[in-house]
């Protein structure tokens, strides 16, 4: 199994060099350079001229790209126009406000999801199924924002039970009052997300259990005399979760990158906020950093995926 | 384990009935056979004659709520109709073994070999751990298959047809069953790999002392194997008798069809004999009269008897309706 | 000249393995086959599965790309893809599936699926194309009513006769038919075998008849070829094969062939326990050291086995 984990990470580093190519020409065909916006009125084009010249703009692209992957490794993105901060220490900043929401969400959505999804496959037809199902088919009818909306306006502004904006209150003091304040900006999103989340994985994984029912293996185990209840346990729980399973890797790096509408409605200072911000100021460094960011996690999550998929699979270990 | 007692499998006047749209069709009806213990009784017959649907209503494999079923199945003095789920699956695997037709699909793919056949010990035995791994080492060993410690470890994808085959017999016989069910147990598997199958099914069944149910579209392995032979048509069971009397003595129109319909030495030249029509579907089958008549028209209704029953033609060999009496096909006039 | 001529076929399927997943070994699925498909006979083709029939159809017809030999047609090889088309060879040959559902397209009707070889290679107005589908139908026994329906109405029995219209649409010279009545009940195996038989008298067409079922073939087919390991271990006619076989193989596939005769039950297990114990013992001598079947040696004019030199000796005397 190692063997076929560790193949799958070196096929990733062609992935990665290709990706990071592509992402360093997106930057090079965007207008303006890196300074664009520090250069005053004053500044003569000779000027100019010397600071590209000592920047390696006019070198070759090749030489060019060189220099940039060496700065990245030096943890080096650029500074943001917008804020006048090295790009790194922004992202950072919302990424751990994402990471939280990100984990919270995940955590919540497979809690809710899978129960819901086993249940549903193993009595189906049966009141509990019929009611899982017009939850799944009216959360899947309405769209997310406003579903966001209508959270937002009851529970934040007329109850008044979770904040609306922001990601931790600016008084909360000790590391105690941190994370309870963190964890009272991230419910209400978190919680939102991840109902709306659970359609998918809920519907998916009742008919695996429905197909599971009925499948061949499943006669056998009944026909060996296991009680019901054991069937289910032994045979039908673990194929029908198998591919929920590989599926959570890239579920997990997708909430990673963080969720531009959920974190746009409730103010909550995360990647997907950042990115939609630095699209409508131009902030090209740091859209160039999100973007390079959000191709490795989707790389990430396939090869998370694959990994996770070997591990349960055994049909997957010989190939 | 089994005693010496002369266990048997009385099914009378069974029927199982299937839900389309709200209605019941029956996909079997009004079976009658005795099965004992040392005997191979075969069922005989084309898809859709429910002779599968019979197999799966004795191990009580129907999801209530979707089927109906009468009659009688009596099994070591109980009807087995009227137990609920968990004196059933006391039953199951334990005094009944099933064999299944497609070796891949029977098998989790998820599970390893061994634990696939130990399952059964767990809830039918109480040895220890120690001797339910000998005993499955020991099953795998008689059902023939080579480099059994390494095979227990194996998944199903890793092991061919055949010897997928022979994992599907070691989790029936694994608590030495009275009654082995093998439904079309060699249908996926090449000639010689039948014939092999076919012997250990026969050689278990001796040691064992056990009755086995062989269904089987085959009328080769039929008559290779089975000591009892049942044909089916269309839900019913229109003739049954020892293998010799139905391979030597057909009586039943259907059953002279289907031997007939058979390619044989010398027949090259000829036109193979075809039955007229096609089997009807659940819901367009005949309710009454003799289900066979429509692909015989040229038989007078006269001959057919309004209730069909089976009658005794000598000791053990029964055939249903009248119009096997005077029944010639259309060429011998 | 025989309508088909197969010389010293092979085709490899690569194994990737070990880290770098490279080509680490071949399955040699056909490993040297030759044979000669005559016009207006039916050639068996017989083996257990993953003894290469298959394959060695699916090259016939241009489905897989052989690694080495020939096909020649008319004297030309059509391995290669230029003489194919100079040749319409993909109009004069055509095939049979055993699998009637899935290789028939869900979502198009009968009407469509028979035409379609006909649009291909014809060009006919819309009335004399409907009127050979009919003609086509009429020949295999389905009523003009299928036109318009579409293969999950039909059972399995009426789907391979469709797809024997089908094959039957562009007047072809051969039909390569892999298992055409393998997934079928008796009865129906009995009306597919007879349309196919009726079909050649009338149009003069050659079978290219693969099966795992002696029993069809021997009813079928005038010359048969058993292939064991990617090899032919014996060429002969239906006497030649069924009732004087040589080769230990061929031997042991008709030994394992169920008799409807109940009498001779237990002569027959003993026969076959004796002939596979021979295979078993003997096995060696009939094949070389790396398990593969020896070259055909010729034993009468029609008669041809794969027999180690001092059984042709024996065979002599």
């Amino acid at each position: 199994m190692w063997k076929t984990v560790l193949r799958r990470v070196l096929i990733m580093i062609p992935e990665v060099i290709v990706l990071s190519v592509l992402v360093f020409l997106l930057a090079k065909a965007m207008p303006g350079d890196p300074f664009t916006g520090s250069i005053g009125p004053h500044t003569s084009a000779a000027q100019i001229h010397q600071l590209k010249v000592q920047a390696g703009l006019y070198n070759p692209w090749y030489q060019q790209y060189w220099n940039w992957v060496v700065h990245l490794f030096h943890g080096n993105l650029g500074t943001s126009f917008q804020y006048q901060e090295p790009v790194t220490r922004i992202i950072g900043e919302r990424a751990i406000n994402t990471v939280w929401l990100a984990l919270f969400t995940m955590v919540l959505t497979y809690a809710i999801a899978i129960p819901m999804g086993l249940y549903a496959g193993r009595h189906q037809n049966h009141i509990g199924d019929n009611i899982i199902r017009v939850y799944t088919f009216v959360t899947m009818a309405i769209p997310p924002f406003v579903i966001l909306l209508i959270a937002l306006w009851i529970f934040g502004y007329v109850l008044g039970w979770a904040p609306t904006t922001g990601s931790v209150s600016a008084t909360a003091s000790g590391t105690m009052g941190t994370v309870l304040s963190r964890l009272q900006h991230i419910i209400l999103p978190g919680l939102v997300a991840s109902l709306t989340g659970t359609v998918n994985i809920v519907q998916y994984l009742r008919s695996e259990v429905i197909d599971a029912k009925h499948s061949d293996y499943v006669r056998t185990a009944r026909s060996k005399g296991v009680p019901t209840t054991n069937v289910f346990r032994h045979h039908i729980l673990r194929n029908s979760l198998l591919p929920i399973a590989a599926f959570a890797g890239y579920s997990i790096t997708g909430l990673l990158g963080g969720s531009v509408v959920t974190e746009m409605i409730f103010s909550y200072p995360g990647m997907g906020l950042l990115f939609l911000n630095s699209i409508s100021y131009r902030d090209y460094t740091v859209i160039t950093a999100l973007v390079l960011l959000y191709g490795l996690l989707n790389l990430l999550g396939t090869l998370l995926s694959d990994i996770i998929l070997t591990a349960v699979d055994p049909r997957v270990r010989v190939q | 384990m089994a005693d010496e007692e002369n266990h048997f499998l009385k099914i009378e006047d069974v029927s199982t009935a299937f839900k389309i749209q709200g209605k019941y069709y029956p996909a079997v009806s009004d079976v009658s056979l005795d099965i004992h213990n040392d005997e191979i009784v075969a069922i005989v017959g084309e898809s859709g004659c429910g002779k599968s649907t019979l197999a799966t209503t004795i191990m009580g494999l129907h999801d209530p709520a979707e089927t109906k079923i009468g009659g009688k199945i009596e099994f070591e003095g109980q009807d087995l109709l009227t137990l609920n789920e968990d004196q059933m699956n006391k039953i199951r695997g334990a005094k009944i073994g099933m064999i299944f037709q497609d070796p891949l699909s029977a098998l989790n793919p998820l599970k390893r070999i061994g634990d696939q056949i130990q399952e059964g010990l767990d809830y039918h035995t109480k040895m220890t751990e120690a001797e339910k791994k000998a005993r499955v080492l020991e099953l795998v060993n008689q059902v023939g298959i080579p480099h059994p410690e390494r095979v227990i470890r194996q998944f199903p994808h890793e092991l061919s047809g055949g010897m997928r085959q022979r994992v599907v017999i070691a989790i029936a016989i694994a608590c030495k069953p009275d009654l082995m069910i093998a439904d079309e147990p060699t249908t996926a598997l090449d000639v010689t790999i039948q014939a092999q199958i076919l012997d250990l099914l026969k050689d278990i069944q001796k040691e064992n002392h056990a009755g086995i149910i062989l269904i089987t579209h085959d009328l080769g392995v039929v008559a290779e194997t089975a000591d009892e032979v049942a044909v089916m048509y269309a839900g019913q069971v229109v003739e049954k008798g020892s293998a010799k009397q139905i391979f030597d003595n057909p009586l039943h129109p259907y059953t002279r069809s289907l031997l007939r319909s058979m390619p044989q030495k010398d027949s090259e030249n000829d036109d193979l004999y075809v039955i007229e029509g096609s089997v009807p579907s659940l819901q367009k089958m005949p309710q009454d009269g003799c289900k066979f008549a429509p692909r015989i028209p040229w038989v007078p209704e006269s001959e057919h008897e309004a209730h069909p029953t089976m009658h005794e033609v000598e000791p053990g060999h029964r055939v249903r309706c009248t119009c096997y009496k005077n029944f010639k096909f259309q060429d011998e006039a | 000249m025989s309508l088909i001529e197969v010389k010293d076929l092979e085709v490899h399927y690569p194994i990737r393995s070990g880290f770098w997943n490279r080509v680490t070994d071949e399955v040699l699925a056909v490993d040297g086959l030759s044979l000669n498909i005559e016009a207006g006979e039916t050639y068996g083709l017989v083996g257990e599965s993953g003894s290469g029939k298959s394959t060695t159809g699916k090259s016939i017809v241009g489905l897989e790309k052989p690694t080495r030999g020939q096909i020649l047609y008319k004297g030309k090889d059509i391995t290669k893809p230029r003489n194919r088309r100079e040749l319409d060879y993909n109009q004069d040959v055509q095939m049979i599936f055993q699998d009637s559902l899935s290789s028939l397209n869900p979502r198009k009707r009968i009407e469509d699926i028979i035409a379609e070889p006909i649009r291909n290679f014809e060009h006919l107005d819309k009335n004399q194309e409907k009127l050979r589908v009919l003609q086509l139908l009429d020949i295999v026994g389905l009523d003009a009513d299928a036109l318009y329906k579409y293969p999950h109405q039909f059972s399995g029995g009426q789907r391979q006769r469709i797809g024997v219209a089908r094959a039957v649409a562009t007047n072809p010279k051969l039909i390569v038919a892999d298992e055409p009545v393998s997934a079928l009940d008796l009865s129906v195996q009995a009306q597919v075998l007879n349309f196919m038989k009726r079909i050649q008298r009338d149009f003069g067409i050659s079978y290219l008849f693969i099966s795992h079922d002696l029993g069809v073939v021997r009813h079928m087919c005038d010359n048969i070829a058993i292939m064991h390991r990617g090899r032919l271990v014996e060429i002969g006619t239906r006497d030649d094969i069924y009732n004087h076989p040589m080769h230990i193989y061929t031997k042991r596939l008709l030994s394992a062939i169920p008799e409807t005769s109940v009498e001779g039950r237990a002569e027959a297990r003993a026969h076959r326990e004796a002939v596979e114990r021979e295979f078993q013992e003997n096995q060696s001598r009939y094949y070389d050291k790396d398990g593969k079947v020896l070259p055909l040696v010729d034993v009468t004019d029609t008669h041809k086995v794969a027999l180690p030199a001092d059984e042709i000796d024996k065979e002599d005397k």
